[in-house]
């Protein structure tokens, strides 16, 4: 059926190539030809109808906004505590807790590999002590809170769940989610400490913990943000992401827990990037495949857990430092095909996030962003509105079928564990970043400003400078904790700690509540634990 | 020039962003240089001990969580006490326009921002490196 484009009359195309982002391939027109192995009932339902292609509620938008939850952090926990209630004071619906380097990494500020990155990606946390002034003023039991933390993920959880306790919260109120996913951080992200095994079991922890005693929480963020950030296809992106899913599945299933006891607490955490219709095609998709998982491959009974529910942020990595105020642009086009694809919470980038942490002001036109699309551009009012597009179903569907396809890739792998350990994701990503950017460098992607319609002699804009004297405030205010705090006490809970992860069969949260009650320090509980697992070097890929 | 021109890639500081890194390091390789990429979390001693041992012509560092003006100072003060005052350092990452100038007093040849191209940072890595 292909028609001649070469005849000036008919219509000449330009030379293209004509592909998505990602490098797929687009025709030149989709009709009811490209779409005829489509079944509605089978392939999309309803909304909240089986397979939840088209969304997980009834009502979708029409019930209930998404969450506007922007991801913050910086300075010290007082710092931080006051763009919580600036955010909050402008519309906000959750919190979302930026943590900075050394915290992710299970260090204390004091330690020397924390020099120079104390408050600087985030926010400085080493005790209770900083999570009480963190969320100062907030009522626990009224908001919900995201935390971005991975390996140290069930000592920041225990940190809150203190802090909570203190205010008089209970745990069975508590609203929020924890990131907890370590596989891609040794898939993408890198920032993990323990080896994969150790880490693991401290993740299934997490999520029986979580199933028992804080059942409104989700216990883990399964995350493609991260994935997609160091350069990988749309479709990568969900076929790792989803498989990790697999994989805590079944280390959970494993370990003896019951698929519905901790499923409907699993959410999933995706880019938006700059394709509009390929990044739609992959939030429909992906609800698709967790659908098909769920039920056929663990048989799940309670429905919502074969429900993917899933938080968005835009790409990071899409931004241009070049004429920055361009990225508001970018920003509302990929957050537009995050609320298209049903999202349920969204993140939207600040214009000067290439350059520093966001100023109030940059924060404020992304919150806005969001706010515009919801009460302005009328794509709330029905839910799924693109269902039925012959280029959007088709998108969809070879997005499934790819997926299917790596996950038959990585169970002759032998799971996700195994195939980090061998490489195959760290390096299939490496490939597409490196063609990404090759082709950026050929022109065959325009990037505005970078390397076509370039503007010399740019204006800079004001950008967030992060006080100097963080460290040393933050540093002197720890001297002063472990001088105050009853060491007796943090020396028995860290031994407690230790026996604990040697015996390696009981749950660990306990003892790690233990040590935060005490004051023991991030650090502190990070290096009992370090002596116990070891620590994870990555092989060079 | 007969002999290769040897690259030492690396991500000092604990941030472990490291597709810059990567897309640079094979990039290098494609330009015909010969690599070695330090893997990530290095002490400015152990990337100016790298150097040293593998005997470079160029240091690249990476850098994308805020903390290089406090890990380039160290790394440039190391080399000069190793004696590695000819080999061209060049930073790429996450670096605003007003530490610049102070990064280049303290001898660092260039700094690419994002949006830099590839075939720009080989090209000045051929033009500036000094081959012993």
């Amino acid at each position: 059926m292909a028609k001649d484009v070469s005849d000036p009359v008919k219509g000449v195309e330009r030379p293209g190539p004509f592909t998505t982002v990602s490098g797929v391939p687009i025709e030149r027109l989709y009709t009811p030809e490209n779409i005829r192995d489509l079944d509605y009932e089978r392939d999309l339902g309803d909304p909240a109808e089986p397979p939840y292609t088209r969304g997980i509620y009834l009502t979708m938008y029409r019930g209930k906004h998404w969450t506007t939850r922007q991801f913050s952090g910086f300075g010290t926990a007082a710092d931080t505590n006051e763009r919580f209630h600036y955010l909050l004071k402008h519309g906000q619906h959750g919190l979302s807790v930026a943590f900075h380097l050394p915290t992710l990494m299970g260090y204390d500020s004091d330690h020397p590999m924390s020099e120079g990155e104390v408050g600087r990606c985030g926010v400085a946390i080493d005790s209770l002590a900083d999570m009480e002034t963190l969320f100062k003023g907030l009522p626990l039991d009224k908001i919900s809170t995201s935390m971005t933390t991975n390996a140290p993920a069930p000592i920041l959880w225990s940190m809150y769940l203190v802090v909570a306790e203190k205010q008089g919260a209970g745990w069975k109120n508590l609203r929020g989610t924890i990131q907890n996913d370590i596989l891609k951080e040794y898939i993408a992200q890198k920032t993990y400490i323990f080896p994969p095994r150790p880490s693991m079991k401290l993740i299934v922890d997490t999520l029986e913990f979580g199933s028992q005693h804080v059942p409104q929480w989700n216990t883990i963020s399964i995350s493609g943000y991260h994935i997609r950030e160091a350069g990988s296809t749309a479709l990568q992106e969900l076929a790792f992401t989803l498989y990790d899913g697999i994989e805590y599945v079944e280390w959970a299933r494993r370990a003896g827990l019951d698929v519905d006891d901790f499923a409907p607490r699993l959410s999933f955490f995706f880019n938006a990037h700059n394709d509009f219709f390929e990044e739609i095609a992959k939030y429909r998709a992906a609800r698709k495949v967790w659908y098909k998982v769920m039920t056929e491959r663990f048989q799940c009974k309670n429905e919502r857990s074969a429900m993917l529910r899933f938080h968005t942020q835009t790409a990071g990595c899409s931004l241009t430092a070049q004429q920055p105020y361009n990225n508001i642009v970018r920003v509302a086009i990929q957050a537009l095909a995050a609320v298209l694809g049903g999202t349920q919470s969204l993140h939207t980038n600040s214009l000067d996030e290439t350059l520093a942490l966001p100023t109030e002001h940059a924060a404020r036109i992304a919150l806005r962003t969001q706010q515009i699309l919801a009460h302005e551009s009328g794509v709330t009012n029905t839910a799924d509105p693109l269902a039925g597009s012959y280029f959007l179903e088709r998108l969809t569907l070879d997005m499934e079928k790819g997926c299917w396809e790596y996950f038959d890739r990585l169970d002759a792998l032998g799971g996700m564990v195994a195939a980090i350990e061998q490489g195959f994701p760290q390096r299939d990503i490496q490939d597409a970043s490196y063609e990404y950017q090759k082709a950026i460098e050929r022109n065959d992607k325009i990037i505005v400003g970078v390397n076509a319609f370039v503007m010399e002699d740019e204006p800079p804009i004001d950008i967030l400078l992060i006080d100097e004297s963080v460290t040393k405030r933050q540093v002197e205010q720890l001297g002063k904790l472990r001088q105050s705090r009853d060491n007796g006490r943090v020396r028995a809970t860290l031994e407690a700690l230790s026996d604990a992860a040697a015996g390696n069969s009981v749950n660990m949260m306990p003892y790690i509540l233990d040590c935060v009650r005490a004051y023991t320090t991030l650090g502190e509980i990070c290096d009992a634990l370090r002596s116990v697992y070891g620590v994870y070097e990555e092989p060079q890929f | 020039m007969d002999e290769k021109i040897r690259v030492l890639v690396a991500k000092p500081g604990l941030d472990g962003h490291d597709r810059g890194a990567k897309v640079i390091a094979r990039a290098f390789r494609d330009a015909g240089f010969e690599v070695i990429y330090t893997g990530l979390r290095q002490t400015p001693e152990q990337v100016v001990n790298a150097a040293l041992q593998e005997d470079v012509d160029v240091v690249g560092l990476s850098v994308l969580s805020g903390a290089h003006m406090t890990l380039c100072p160290r790394i440039m003060e190391l080399m000069k006490k190793e004696g590695l005052d000819d080999v061209l350092v060049v930073i790429g990452g996450i670096i605003p326009d007003q530490d610049i100038p102070k990064l280049k007093a303290l001898g660092v040849g260039e700094i690419f921002q994002p949006g830099a191209s590839l075939e720009e940072i080989v090209t000045y890595v051929r033009k500036n490196v000094r081959k012993k």
